[in-house]
């Protein structure tokens, strides 16, 4: 195609892409009718000069094939030849080059599709197709301009009705990303724990039938275990799992649970520490509790870096990074040896509050000699009937919508 | 003020609803398809002279769509406004190859659309 235009300058004028017209020119798209008009006239030229006699066409897309192919040498000089000589079988050839051009494209087409995560790509597509509908209507309401009553109560109707999609796409979200299950599975040693343990449903058969069991064996058989670090914290996890069963076998908890599920009454009962408690407390299934409501679990040292991770379905907990600073777990640890109960809500989710109670134990390993080490935990449980005085608190900055939060150390990806 | 036809293939009803709205007030006859599998023969029945494409539809792609609206003669020369959650440099070459008219990806203002509408079919 000659040019006194660009090839860009042409394709806005046409409507279409630069790429589309270079696809154009090397024929491997035919044109008619309104585009080939356009063209013809944004280059000033009579559109029968588009028209050319059917061999050489023909002889031209051969000259395409050869050029695709050029390792079978062929008879380049002799493509208009062939095209007149046996045009049948030179339609053949160009048949299966326009063919071959189409599956290429298909080809890519579900390469691209295979190369996303479907889930993440559907949940990303939600999230942002909820924004753009928040977006444009909002953008309606607010720019003034003449509506009618009944749009913009649809327009409020619509804002409602995505923002309350948005938050449960995200949450999907978020969930699927911190889910140990997630792409990023394993990729710490307590990731390999948490995944182990999550997969026995956070209890140890073995030791719960028989306190006395060989914890080698339990380790033995842990195929999920597969680093020397994680076995390592799974050791230990098991050497204090051990310790809480001869203190509280399951029968005597279960039994006493038929009369309360208040740990710092149980803590007076059976005249035990109130972490062993919160550790039995969230080894119990959820069958077995009376009211079918499951605990969860979660325990930071002295620099806040969280040591145990047992997570409920509406309380995930951060993979990476730090959580909300207004966990009680973190204010437990400013109060050492006194339990702290909070009733807290998490930002952006409605449906359940939980009842948390946290308390931070003060230990010397090293006697007189060494420094003093500091463990929280935090047992939590959804509530049923919501507390007016609840704290709001967030999961963590990365994924909390809370605005204008004093804690906030980074921008919230809703922000 | 235009007469002209916009089809918005689209099956966000939100979404539809804002750019109806916004095509409309502006004076355009807004046309509007869910169905992925089917929107090639709603875009025959009746050739608009635009058509909105969304990428992600029921039962089949906006690039399938494409690329068969760009192969069939009578309508293979309709601009075509592409709208994606998936903006990605490989997302837009994959559309450009397949002969859009222009790309955009969602969340849009709702100034952009207007004015690319209008660009594309005014």
């Amino acid at each position: 195609m000659e040019k006194d235009i660009k090839q860009a300058e042409l394709a806005q004028r046409c409507s279409i892409s630069a790429s589309y017209l270079n696809l154009i020119e090397h024929n491997r798209r035919k044109i008619g009718g309104g585009l080939l008009l356009k063209i013809a006239q944004a280059l000033d030229v009579d559109p029968a000069m588009f028209s050319e006699t059917a061999e050489v066409e023909l002889a031209r897309s051969l000259e395409a094939a050869a050029s695709a192919f050029s390792f079978t040498n062929p008879e380049r000089d002799r493509a208009q030849e062939l095209a007149g000589r046996f045009p049948g079988w030179a339609r053949l050839i160009f048949a299966q080059q326009a063919e071959l051009g189409r599956l290429q494209q298909v080809v890519e087409r579900l390469g691209d599709r295979l190369t996303h995560d479907p889930f993440l790509s559907a949940s990303m597509h939600n999230v942002l197709s909820s924004v753009t509908a928040i977006r444009s209507a909002s953008a309606i309401l607010a720019n003034g301009g003449e509506i009618e009553p009944e749009w913009e109560a649809r327009f409020h109707r619509n804002i409602f009705e995505d923002s309350q999609r948005l938050t449960d796409a995200t949450e999907t979200l978020v969930r699927y990303l911190d889910n140990e299950n997630g792409p990023a599975e394993g990729s710490l040693p307590q990731d390999e724990l948490d995944a182990w343990l999550a997969n026995q449903g956070w209890r140890i058969e073995a030791l719960e039938r028989e306190p006395a069991a060989q914890l080698d064996t339990i380790l033995d058989a842990a195929d999920d275990l597969t680093t020397a670090a994680a076995r390592d914290i799974a050791a230990s996890f098991l050497r204090r799992y051990q310790d809480d069963v001869r203190l509280l076998p399951e029968a005597s908890l279960l039994s006493a649970l038929s009369e309360t599920q208040d740990a710092l009454q149980l803590a007076a009962n059976f005249a035990l520490p109130l972490p062993v408690i919160f550790r039995r407390l969230a080894t119990v299934s959820k069958d077995s509790l009376p009211e079918g409501n499951p605990f969860g679990l979660v325990a930071c040292d002295g620099s806040g870096t969280l040591t145990v991770r047992k997570p409920l379905p509406e309380f995930t907990l951060p993979r990476y990074g730090a959580c909300c600073p207004f966990w009680p777990l973190f204010q437990s640890l400013q109060t050492p040896l006194t339990p702290v109960m909070q009733i807290v809500a998490l930002s952006g989710q409605d449906k359940a509050d939980f009842r948390t109670i946290a308390f931070a134990e003060k230990s010397y390993p090293l006697g007189w000699d060494g420094p003093a080490t500091l463990q929280a935990w935090m047992l939590f449980q959804p509530v049923i009937e919501p507390d007016a005085s609840r704290l709001r608190v967030g999961i963590s900055c990365r994924v909390c919508a809370e605005q204008n939060c004093v804690a906030r150390r980074e921008p919230s990806v809703f922000a | 003020m235009t007469n002209k036809r916009v089809l918005l293939i689209e099956d966000e009803p939100n979404i539809i609803e804002a750019i109806r709205f916004i095509l409309s007030r502006d004076g355009w006859r807004v046309d509007t398809h869910s169905d992925g599998s089917t929107a090639l023969d709603a875009i025959r029945a009746r050739v608009p002279d635009l058509v909105i494409l969304d990428v992600m539809l029921p039962n089949k792609s906006g690039y399938d769509i494409l690329c068969e609206l760009r192969e069939t003669t009578d309508v293979q020369d309709v601009p075509v406004l592409m709208l994606t959650a998936r903006g990605q440099k490989k997302d837009r070459e994959l559309a450009e190859r397949l002969g859009v008219s222009k790309f955009m990806t969602k969340p849009f203002s709702n100034g952009e659309i207007l004015s690319t509408v209008r660009e594309l079919a005014g």
